[in-house]
Protein backbone atom coordinates (compact mmCIF):
# COMPACT_ATOMS: atom_id res chain seq x y z
CA UNK A 1 0.00 0.00 0.00
CA UNK A 2 1.29 2.98 -1.32
CA UNK A 3 -0.39 7.00 -0.11
CA UNK A 4 0.74 9.75 -2.87
CA UNK A 5 1.80 12.58 -0.47
CA UNK A 6 4.39 14.73 -0.62
CA UNK A 7 6.83 16.48 2.33
CA UNK A 8 7.08 20.30 1.68
CA UNK A 9 10.20 21.04 -0.66
CA UNK A 10 9.90 18.08 -2.54
CA UNK A 11 8.09 19.51 -6.03
CA UNK A 12 11.43 20.15 -7.09
CA UNK A 13 11.61 16.31 -7.43
CA UNK A 14 9.23 16.31 -9.92
CA UNK A 15 11.20 16.56 -12.87
CA UNK A 16 8.63 18.53 -15.57
CA UNK A 17 11.13 18.47 -18.24
CA UNK A 18 9.99 14.92 -19.52
CA UNK A 19 6.92 16.73 -20.58
CA UNK A 20 8.48 18.14 -23.42
CA UNK A 21 8.15 17.11 -27.54
CA UNK A 22 10.68 19.55 -28.41
CA UNK A 23 13.97 20.88 -26.75
CA UNK A 24 15.37 24.51 -27.21
CA UNK A 25 18.94 23.87 -28.65
CA UNK A 26 21.36 27.46 -28.65
CA UNK A 27 23.67 28.06 -31.13
CA UNK A 28 25.74 30.53 -29.18
CA UNK A 29 28.02 32.23 -31.40
CA UNK A 30 24.73 34.07 -33.14
CA UNK A 31 23.82 35.00 -29.46
CA UNK A 32 23.85 38.71 -28.49
CA UNK A 33 22.97 38.25 -24.96
CA UNK A 34 20.04 40.44 -25.19
CA UNK A 35 18.13 38.09 -22.09
CA UNK A 36 14.87 38.39 -23.73
CA UNK A 37 15.05 34.49 -23.57
CA UNK A 38 15.77 34.50 -19.80
CA UNK A 39 12.79 37.11 -19.40
CA UNK A 40 9.98 35.34 -21.07
CA UNK A 41 11.02 31.88 -20.18
CA UNK A 42 8.26 30.70 -18.25
CA UNK A 43 10.35 28.01 -16.38
CA UNK A 44 13.00 30.58 -15.34
CA UNK A 45 16.22 27.88 -16.47
CA UNK A 46 17.40 29.61 -19.23
CA UNK A 47 20.53 30.91 -17.27
CA UNK A 48 21.11 34.44 -16.24
CA UNK A 49 21.00 37.49 -18.34
CA UNK A 50 24.18 38.30 -20.24
CA UNK A 51 24.93 35.72 -20.59
CA UNK A 52 24.37 32.83 -23.50
CA UNK A 53 21.77 30.55 -22.06
CA UNK A 54 22.45 27.75 -19.99
CA UNK A 55 19.44 25.32 -20.52
CA UNK A 56 18.00 23.17 -17.42
CA UNK A 57 16.63 20.84 -19.55
CA UNK A 58 15.10 18.41 -16.29
CA UNK A 59 12.90 21.52 -16.14
CA UNK A 60 12.59 22.72 -19.57
CA UNK A 61 8.24 22.21 -20.46
CA UNK A 62 9.20 22.59 -24.57
CA UNK A 63 7.21 25.49 -25.03
CA UNK A 64 9.00 27.26 -27.98
CA UNK A 65 8.28 30.81 -26.33
CA UNK A 66 12.52 31.46 -25.98
CA UNK A 67 12.83 30.66 -29.85
CA UNK A 68 9.90 32.52 -31.17
CA UNK A 69 11.34 35.50 -28.85
CA UNK A 70 14.31 35.50 -29.86
CA UNK A 71 15.30 38.42 -32.16
CA UNK A 72 18.40 37.03 -34.04
CA UNK A 73 16.62 33.46 -34.11
CA UNK A 74 19.99 31.69 -32.62
CA UNK A 75 17.31 29.21 -30.83
CA UNK A 76 16.04 25.90 -32.93
CA UNK A 77 13.87 23.82 -31.23
CA UNK A 78 14.78 20.75 -32.22
CA UNK A 79 12.05 17.11 -32.37
CA UNK A 80 12.81 14.88 -29.80
CA UNK A 81 12.67 11.17 -31.10
CA UNK A 82 10.86 8.95 -28.50
CA UNK A 83 9.54 6.06 -30.10
CA UNK B 1 -36.53 -9.50 24.87
CA UNK B 2 -33.04 -11.49 24.21
CA UNK B 3 -33.23 -14.49 22.17
CA UNK B 4 -31.10 -17.67 22.56
CA UNK B 5 -30.48 -18.17 18.55
CA UNK B 6 -28.54 -21.24 16.97
CA UNK B 7 -24.56 -21.80 17.84
CA UNK B 8 -22.79 -19.42 15.54
CA UNK B 9 -19.71 -21.16 13.69
CA UNK B 10 -17.24 -20.28 16.16
CA UNK B 11 -19.32 -22.89 18.76
CA UNK B 12 -20.16 -20.37 20.61
CA UNK B 13 -24.07 -18.89 21.84
CA UNK B 14 -24.68 -15.83 20.61
CA UNK B 15 -27.52 -13.57 21.73
CA UNK B 16 -29.74 -11.51 19.38
CA UNK B 17 -32.07 -8.61 19.96
CA UNK B 18 -34.32 -8.79 17.44
CA UNK B 19 -35.76 -5.24 16.95
CA UNK B 20 -38.95 -4.36 14.50
CA UNK B 21 -37.11 -1.40 12.80
CA UNK B 22 -36.83 0.81 9.58
CA UNK B 23 -33.92 -0.07 7.48
CA UNK B 24 -32.57 3.29 7.65
CA UNK B 25 -32.67 4.07 10.78
CA UNK B 26 -31.40 0.77 11.99
CA UNK B 27 -28.21 1.06 9.70
CA UNK B 28 -27.57 4.70 11.82
CA UNK B 29 -27.32 2.49 14.97
CA UNK B 30 -25.25 0.20 13.94
CA UNK B 31 -23.13 3.33 12.28
CA UNK B 32 -23.19 5.06 16.00
CA UNK B 33 -22.09 1.55 17.36
CA UNK B 34 -19.04 1.47 15.14
CA UNK B 35 -18.04 4.80 17.10
CA UNK B 36 -17.54 6.95 13.88
CA UNK B 37 -15.53 10.50 15.10
CA UNK B 38 -16.40 11.97 11.97
CA UNK B 39 -20.16 12.12 10.39
CA UNK B 40 -20.82 14.60 7.38
CA UNK B 41 -24.09 14.42 5.49
CA UNK B 42 -25.83 16.00 2.95
CA UNK B 43 -29.72 14.48 3.63
CA UNK B 44 -31.61 12.85 -0.01
CA UNK B 45 -34.28 10.51 -0.47
CA UNK B 46 -34.12 7.45 0.34
CA UNK B 47 -31.42 7.88 3.11
CA UNK B 48 -32.31 11.05 4.76
CA UNK B 49 -33.79 8.86 7.61
CA UNK B 50 -30.28 7.84 8.23
CA UNK B 51 -28.94 11.24 8.10
CA UNK B 52 -31.94 12.02 10.84
CA UNK B 53 -31.03 9.39 12.74
CA UNK B 54 -27.13 10.26 12.67
CA UNK B 55 -27.70 13.55 13.19
CA UNK B 56 -30.15 12.46 16.55
CA UNK B 57 -26.57 10.67 17.68
CA UNK B 58 -24.92 13.47 17.46
CA UNK B 59 -26.95 15.66 19.38
CA UNK B 60 -27.13 12.83 22.08
CA UNK B 61 -23.09 13.36 22.01
CA UNK B 62 -23.40 9.56 20.77
CA UNK B 63 -21.15 11.54 18.06
CA UNK B 64 -18.32 13.66 18.48
CA UNK B 65 -18.41 15.37 15.09
CA UNK B 66 -21.03 16.27 12.63
CA UNK B 67 -20.07 18.82 9.72
CA UNK B 68 -23.65 19.77 7.89
CA UNK B 69 -21.99 20.54 5.00
CA UNK B 70 -24.38 22.30 1.84
CA UNK B 71 -24.19 19.24 -0.45
CA UNK B 72 -22.75 15.76 -1.54
CA UNK B 73 -19.64 16.57 -3.12
CA UNK B 74 -18.74 18.88 0.32
CA UNK B 75 -19.63 16.31 2.51
CA UNK B 76 -17.57 13.56 1.16
CA UNK B 77 -14.50 16.36 0.96
CA UNK B 78 -14.95 17.15 4.42
CA UNK B 79 -14.78 13.36 5.36
CA UNK B 80 -11.46 13.00 3.12
CA UNK B 81 -9.96 15.69 4.93
CA UNK B 82 -11.09 14.22 8.66
CA UNK B 83 -9.84 10.77 7.76
CA UNK B 84 -6.79 12.46 6.69
CA UNK B 85 -6.47 13.49 9.67
CA UNK B 86 -6.97 10.08 11.51
CA UNK B 87 -10.39 10.35 12.30
CA UNK B 88 -13.16 7.32 12.02
CA UNK B 89 -15.90 8.52 8.85
CA UNK B 90 -19.26 7.66 7.73
CA UNK B 91 -21.82 9.25 5.62
CA UNK B 92 -24.45 8.30 3.68
CA UNK B 93 -25.93 9.26 -0.25
CA UNK B 94 -27.48 7.78 -3.17
CA UNK B 95 -28.82 8.31 -6.69
CA UNK B 96 -28.16 12.17 -7.88
CA UNK B 97 -25.78 12.57 -4.29
CA UNK B 98 -23.72 9.91 -5.25
CA UNK B 99 -23.10 11.36 -9.05
CA UNK B 100 -22.16 14.46 -7.35
CA UNK B 101 -19.83 13.15 -5.48
CA UNK B 102 -18.41 11.31 -8.44
CA UNK B 103 -14.76 13.30 -8.25
CA UNK B 104 -14.31 13.03 -4.51
CA UNK B 105 -14.88 9.53 -4.85
CA UNK B 106 -11.90 8.92 -6.86
CA UNK B 107 -9.79 10.88 -4.88
CA UNK B 108 -10.50 9.89 -1.56
CA UNK B 109 -9.73 5.93 -3.18
CA UNK B 110 -6.74 6.92 -4.60
CA UNK B 111 -5.45 8.72 -1.11
CA UNK B 112 -6.07 5.65 0.43
CA UNK B 113 -8.86 6.82 2.95
CA UNK B 114 -10.82 4.37 4.51
CA UNK B 115 -14.06 5.95 4.42
CA UNK B 116 -17.64 4.29 4.64
CA UNK B 117 -20.62 5.22 2.95
CA UNK B 118 -24.34 3.91 2.85
CA UNK B 119 -25.54 4.13 -0.57
CA UNK B 120 -29.56 4.47 -0.85
CA UNK B 121 -29.43 3.19 -4.22
CA UNK B 122 -31.66 5.02 -6.60
CA UNK B 123 -32.41 6.17 -10.62
CA UNK B 124 -30.52 8.41 -11.63
CA UNK B 125 -32.02 11.84 -13.48
CA UNK B 126 -33.69 12.39 -16.51
CA UNK B 127 -36.23 11.91 -15.80
CA UNK B 128 -36.40 12.95 -11.99
CA UNK B 129 -37.09 9.54 -9.96
CA UNK B 130 -36.60 8.86 -6.75
CA UNK B 131 -37.14 4.91 -6.56
CA UNK B 132 -34.91 2.25 -6.55
CA UNK B 133 -32.33 1.13 -8.99
CA UNK B 134 -28.86 0.52 -9.25
CA UNK B 135 -27.43 2.31 -11.69
CA UNK B 136 -26.12 5.74 -9.57
CA UNK B 137 -23.60 3.10 -7.62
CA UNK B 138 -23.03 0.70 -10.58
CA UNK B 139 -21.88 3.91 -12.60
CA UNK B 140 -19.12 4.25 -9.96
CA UNK B 141 -17.82 0.96 -9.83
CA UNK B 142 -14.19 1.74 -11.30
CA UNK B 143 -13.78 4.78 -8.51
CA UNK B 144 -11.77 2.62 -6.53
CA UNK B 145 -13.98 1.69 -3.86
CA UNK B 146 -15.18 -1.79 -2.28
CA UNK B 147 -18.80 -2.01 -2.81
CA UNK B 148 -21.01 -4.32 -1.12
CA UNK B 149 -24.61 -5.51 -2.21
CA UNK B 150 -26.85 -5.86 0.63
CA UNK B 151 -30.20 -8.36 -0.32
CA UNK B 152 -31.77 -7.42 3.78
CA UNK B 153 -31.71 -5.25 6.39
CA UNK B 154 -30.10 -7.52 8.39
CA UNK B 155 -27.85 -7.81 5.74
CA UNK B 156 -26.96 -4.00 5.22
CA UNK B 157 -26.51 -3.30 9.41
CA UNK B 158 -24.02 -6.20 9.14
CA UNK B 159 -22.15 -5.20 5.98
CA UNK B 160 -21.29 -2.10 8.03
CA UNK B 161 -18.95 -3.02 10.36
CA UNK B 162 -17.39 -5.10 8.02
CA UNK B 163 -17.09 -2.53 5.79
CA UNK B 164 -15.00 -0.65 8.41
CA UNK B 165 -12.77 -3.48 9.07
CA UNK B 166 -11.64 -4.08 5.41
CA UNK B 167 -10.95 -0.50 4.88
CA UNK B 168 -9.18 0.16 8.15
CA UNK B 169 -7.17 -2.88 6.53
CA UNK B 170 -6.47 -2.23 3.42
CA UNK B 171 -6.87 1.53 3.22
CA UNK B 172 -9.72 1.57 0.68
CA UNK B 173 -12.90 3.33 0.89
CA UNK B 174 -16.52 1.16 0.82
CA UNK B 175 -19.86 1.44 0.00
CA UNK B 176 -22.48 -0.58 1.38
CA UNK B 177 -25.20 -0.58 -0.94
CA UNK B 178 -28.80 -1.07 0.43
CA UNK B 179 -31.69 -0.80 -1.90
CA UNK B 180 -33.31 2.70 -1.82
CA UNK B 181 -37.11 1.93 -0.24
CA UNK B 182 -37.28 -1.50 -0.48
CA UNK B 183 -34.91 -2.00 1.85
CA UNK B 184 -34.24 1.93 3.36
CA UNK B 185 -37.85 1.99 4.34
CA UNK B 186 -38.69 -1.44 4.84
CA UNK B 187 -39.80 -2.14 8.69
CA UNK B 188 -38.78 -5.71 9.07
CA UNK B 189 -37.11 -7.49 11.68
CA UNK B 190 -32.87 -6.94 12.20
CA UNK B 191 -30.61 -7.82 15.15
CA UNK B 192 -28.31 -4.71 16.06
CA UNK B 193 -25.25 -6.34 17.48
CA UNK B 194 -24.57 -3.71 20.39
CA UNK B 195 -21.62 -1.25 20.59
CA UNK B 196 -19.65 -3.93 23.09
CA UNK B 197 -19.38 -6.45 20.47
CA UNK B 198 -18.90 -4.33 17.19
CA UNK B 199 -15.88 -2.63 19.06
CA UNK B 200 -14.59 -6.47 20.10
CA UNK B 201 -14.81 -6.90 16.51
CA UNK B 202 -13.33 -3.63 15.46
CA UNK B 203 -9.54 -2.46 15.96
CA UNK B 204 -9.11 1.34 16.36
CA UNK B 205 -8.66 2.82 13.22
CA UNK B 206 -4.95 4.34 12.43
CA UNK B 207 -4.24 6.18 9.51
CA UNK B 208 -0.33 5.73 8.68
CA UNK B 209 0.05 9.50 7.66
CA UNK B 210 -1.80 11.52 9.69
CA UNK B 211 -1.90 15.46 8.59
CA UNK B 212 -0.03 17.11 11.21
CA UNK B 213 0.86 20.93 11.38
CA UNK B 214 4.00 19.93 13.22
CA UNK B 215 4.69 17.61 10.65
CA UNK B 216 3.26 18.86 7.38
CA UNK B 217 2.12 16.49 4.23
CA UNK B 218 0.40 16.88 1.15
CA UNK B 219 -2.05 14.14 0.10
CA UNK B 220 -2.77 13.24 -3.75
CA UNK B 221 -0.69 15.48 -4.84
CA UNK B 222 0.41 15.40 -8.07
CA UNK B 223 2.30 12.87 -9.47
CA UNK B 224 4.02 12.33 -13.14
CA UNK B 225 3.81 10.48 -15.96
CA UNK B 226 6.91 8.85 -14.62
CA UNK B 227 4.73 7.72 -11.23
CA UNK B 228 1.00 8.50 -11.78
CA UNK B 229 0.60 4.68 -13.31
CA UNK B 230 2.53 3.04 -10.52
CA UNK B 231 -0.14 3.95 -7.40
CA UNK B 232 -2.69 3.41 -9.74
CA UNK B 233 -1.10 -0.56 -10.55
CA UNK B 234 -0.67 -0.50 -6.45
CA UNK B 235 -4.47 0.47 -5.87
CA UNK B 236 -5.41 -2.43 -8.21
CA UNK B 237 -3.25 -5.04 -6.28
CA UNK B 238 -4.56 -4.12 -2.98
CA UNK B 239 -8.21 -4.04 -4.53
CA UNK B 240 -7.33 -7.49 -4.96
CA UNK B 241 -6.08 -8.00 -1.73
CA UNK B 242 -9.44 -6.92 -0.31
CA UNK B 243 -11.02 -10.09 -1.55
CA UNK B 244 -9.23 -12.06 1.56
CA UNK B 245 -9.92 -9.52 3.85
CA UNK B 246 -13.81 -9.16 2.89
CA UNK B 247 -13.47 -13.08 3.87
CA UNK B 248 -11.87 -12.88 6.58
CA UNK B 249 -14.33 -9.80 8.07
CA UNK B 250 -17.64 -12.37 6.78
CA UNK B 251 -16.24 -15.19 8.70
CA UNK B 252 -14.97 -12.76 11.83
CA UNK B 253 -18.58 -11.22 12.04
CA UNK B 254 -20.17 -14.84 11.96
CA UNK B 255 -18.35 -15.66 15.38
CA UNK B 256 -19.29 -12.23 16.83
CA UNK B 257 -23.07 -12.51 15.55
CA UNK B 258 -23.91 -15.94 13.91
CA UNK B 259 -24.24 -14.82 10.75
CA UNK B 260 -21.22 -15.61 8.52
CA UNK B 261 -20.45 -13.58 4.72
CA UNK B 262 -18.79 -14.78 1.77
CA UNK B 263 -18.10 -12.69 -1.53
CA UNK B 264 -21.90 -13.83 -2.54
CA UNK B 265 -24.38 -15.99 -1.26
CA UNK B 266 -25.09 -19.48 -3.54
CA UNK B 267 -28.54 -20.59 -2.67
CA UNK B 268 -29.38 -23.85 -4.17
CA UNK B 269 -26.36 -23.57 -6.81
CA UNK B 270 -24.81 -26.81 -6.66
CA UNK B 271 -26.88 -29.20 -8.26
CA UNK B 272 -28.59 -26.76 -9.94
CA UNK B 273 -28.77 -26.27 -13.75
CA UNK B 274 -30.35 -23.22 -14.41
CA UNK B 275 -29.23 -20.05 -12.21
CA UNK B 276 -30.39 -16.11 -11.76
CA UNK B 277 -27.64 -13.87 -10.17
CA UNK B 278 -28.17 -10.54 -9.43
CA UNK B 279 -27.52 -7.56 -6.65
CA UNK B 280 -29.27 -6.71 -3.88
CA UNK B 281 -32.86 -7.05 -2.31
CA UNK B 282 -34.67 -8.78 -6.19
CA UNK B 283 -32.42 -11.99 -5.00
CA UNK B 284 -34.86 -12.51 -2.25
CA UNK B 285 -37.71 -12.55 -4.90
CA UNK B 286 -36.01 -15.26 -6.84
CA UNK B 287 -34.87 -17.17 -3.90
CA UNK B 288 -38.60 -17.23 -3.50
CA UNK B 289 -39.20 -18.71 -6.73
CA UNK B 290 -36.18 -21.06 -6.59
CA UNK B 291 -38.31 -22.58 -3.54
CA UNK B 292 -41.73 -22.63 -5.54
CA UNK B 293 -39.91 -24.25 -8.92
CA UNK B 294 -37.82 -26.90 -6.95
CA UNK B 295 -41.08 -28.14 -5.37
CA UNK B 296 -41.68 -29.00 -8.90
CA UNK B 297 -39.04 -30.87 -9.50
CA UNK B 298 -37.27 -28.03 -11.60
CA UNK B 299 -33.29 -27.53 -11.11
CA UNK B 300 -32.98 -23.85 -10.16
CA UNK B 301 -30.65 -22.05 -7.74
CA UNK B 302 -30.12 -18.42 -7.20
CA UNK B 303 -26.65 -16.49 -6.29
CA UNK B 304 -26.80 -13.41 -4.69
CA UNK B 305 -23.58 -10.83 -5.63
CA UNK B 306 -22.81 -8.98 -2.84
CA UNK B 307 -19.47 -8.26 -3.04
CA UNK B 308 -18.95 -6.01 -6.67
CA UNK B 309 -16.19 -4.82 -6.17
CA UNK B 310 -13.50 -6.20 -5.99
CA UNK B 311 -15.10 -8.62 -8.34
CA UNK B 312 -14.63 -12.33 -7.49
CA UNK B 313 -14.03 -13.43 -11.27
CA UNK B 314 -12.19 -16.86 -10.09
CA UNK B 315 -15.10 -17.59 -7.36
CA UNK B 316 -17.66 -16.84 -9.37
CA UNK B 317 -16.33 -19.30 -12.22
CA UNK B 318 -15.88 -21.95 -10.19
CA UNK B 319 -19.85 -21.71 -8.92
CA UNK B 320 -21.24 -21.30 -12.57
CA UNK B 321 -19.03 -23.43 -14.73
CA UNK B 322 -20.92 -24.99 -17.39
CA UNK B 323 -24.62 -24.14 -15.97
CA UNK B 324 -26.92 -21.96 -17.86
CA UNK B 325 -27.39 -18.58 -16.40
CA UNK B 326 -29.01 -15.45 -16.32
CA UNK B 327 -27.40 -12.28 -15.07
CA UNK B 328 -30.24 -9.56 -13.52
CA UNK B 329 -29.22 -6.13 -13.96
CA UNK B 330 -31.04 -3.21 -12.27
CA UNK B 331 -29.12 -0.96 -14.42
CA UNK B 332 -27.51 -0.48 -17.69
CA UNK B 333 -24.77 1.09 -19.95
CA UNK B 334 -26.19 3.26 -22.63
CA UNK B 335 -24.89 1.68 -26.15
CA UNK B 336 -23.86 -1.60 -24.50
CA UNK B 337 -24.35 -4.54 -22.69
CA UNK B 338 -25.44 -4.55 -18.98
CA UNK B 339 -22.56 -4.05 -16.92
CA UNK B 340 -22.85 -6.73 -13.80
CA UNK B 341 -23.37 -9.17 -17.17
CA UNK B 342 -20.46 -8.02 -18.75
CA UNK B 343 -18.09 -8.92 -15.88
CA UNK B 344 -20.21 -12.14 -15.39
CA UNK B 345 -19.29 -13.13 -19.03
CA UNK B 346 -15.78 -12.33 -19.22
CA UNK B 347 -15.09 -14.44 -15.97
CA UNK B 348 -16.89 -17.13 -17.42
CA UNK B 349 -15.50 -16.52 -21.03
CA UNK B 350 -14.14 -20.40 -22.96
CA UNK B 351 -16.32 -22.31 -20.94
CA UNK B 352 -19.37 -23.74 -21.70
CA UNK B 353 -21.92 -21.90 -19.24
CA UNK B 354 -24.49 -20.36 -21.71
CA UNK B 355 -25.26 -16.45 -19.89
CA UNK B 356 -28.53 -14.52 -20.42
CA UNK B 357 -28.27 -11.15 -19.81
CA UNK B 358 -32.11 -9.71 -18.27
CA UNK B 359 -31.76 -5.24 -17.63
CA UNK B 360 -34.69 -3.65 -16.75
CA UNK B 361 -36.21 -2.99 -12.71
CA UNK B 362 -35.81 0.78 -13.40
CA UNK B 363 -36.82 3.75 -11.11
CA UNK B 364 -38.87 1.22 -9.00
CA UNK B 365 -40.23 -0.91 -11.75
CA UNK B 366 -40.93 -3.66 -9.44
CA UNK B 367 -39.06 -7.12 -10.70
CA UNK B 368 -41.54 -9.11 -9.21
CA UNK B 369 -42.27 -13.37 -9.18
CA UNK B 370 -44.00 -13.91 -12.29
CA UNK B 371 -40.94 -11.80 -13.87
CA UNK B 372 -38.62 -14.20 -12.44
CA UNK B 373 -40.70 -17.23 -13.29
CA UNK B 374 -40.36 -15.83 -16.71
CA UNK B 375 -36.38 -15.68 -16.81
CA UNK B 376 -36.24 -18.74 -15.41
CA UNK B 377 -38.76 -19.99 -18.24
CA UNK B 378 -37.08 -18.19 -21.12
CA UNK B 379 -33.15 -19.72 -19.81
CA UNK B 380 -34.29 -23.25 -20.89
CA UNK B 381 -35.10 -22.20 -24.83
CA UNK B 382 -31.06 -20.69 -24.59
CA UNK B 383 -29.12 -17.28 -24.42
CA UNK B 384 -31.45 -14.31 -24.32
CA UNK B 385 -30.86 -10.94 -23.52
CA UNK B 386 -33.53 -8.35 -23.22
CA UNK B 387 -35.61 -6.25 -21.03
CA UNK B 388 -37.09 -7.26 -18.04
CA UNK B 389 -40.18 -5.82 -16.54
CA UNK B 390 -40.92 -4.11 -19.31
CA UNK B 391 -44.73 -2.91 -20.30
CA UNK B 392 -46.16 -1.10 -23.04
CA UNK B 393 -46.31 2.20 -21.64
CA UNK B 394 -47.89 5.30 -23.68
CA UNK B 395 -45.43 8.08 -22.94
CA UNK B 396 -47.23 10.96 -24.53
Amino acid sequence: MIIPHAKPGTSAKNLTGEWKAYMPVVEGSKCIKCGICQNFCPEGIMGVVKKVPEIDYEYCKGCSICAIECPVKCIEMERIEDD
Amino acid sequence: MPKEREKCPAGKEVLAMLKTVEGAVVAGEMAVNCKPDVVACYPITPTTHLTEALNKAYADGKIPEYITVEAEFSALSALVGASAAGARTFTTTGGQGLLYMHEVLFSAAGMRLPIVMLVGNRAVSSPLNIWNDEQDSISQRDSGWIQIYCKSNQEAVDAIPQAFYVAEKIFLPVMVCVDGHYLTHAVEQVDVVDEKRVQSFLPPYKYPLKLDPENPVSLGVYANPTHYQAFREDLMKDMETAKELLIEAGKKWGAVSGRSYGLFTEYKVKDAERVLIGLGSVMDNVITVVDELREKGEKVGALHLRVFRPFPREELRKALEGKNIGVIDRDISIGAQAPVYVDIAEALNGTSTKISSFYGGLGGRGIKRAHVREMFEKMKKGPVKEWVASTDVKLL
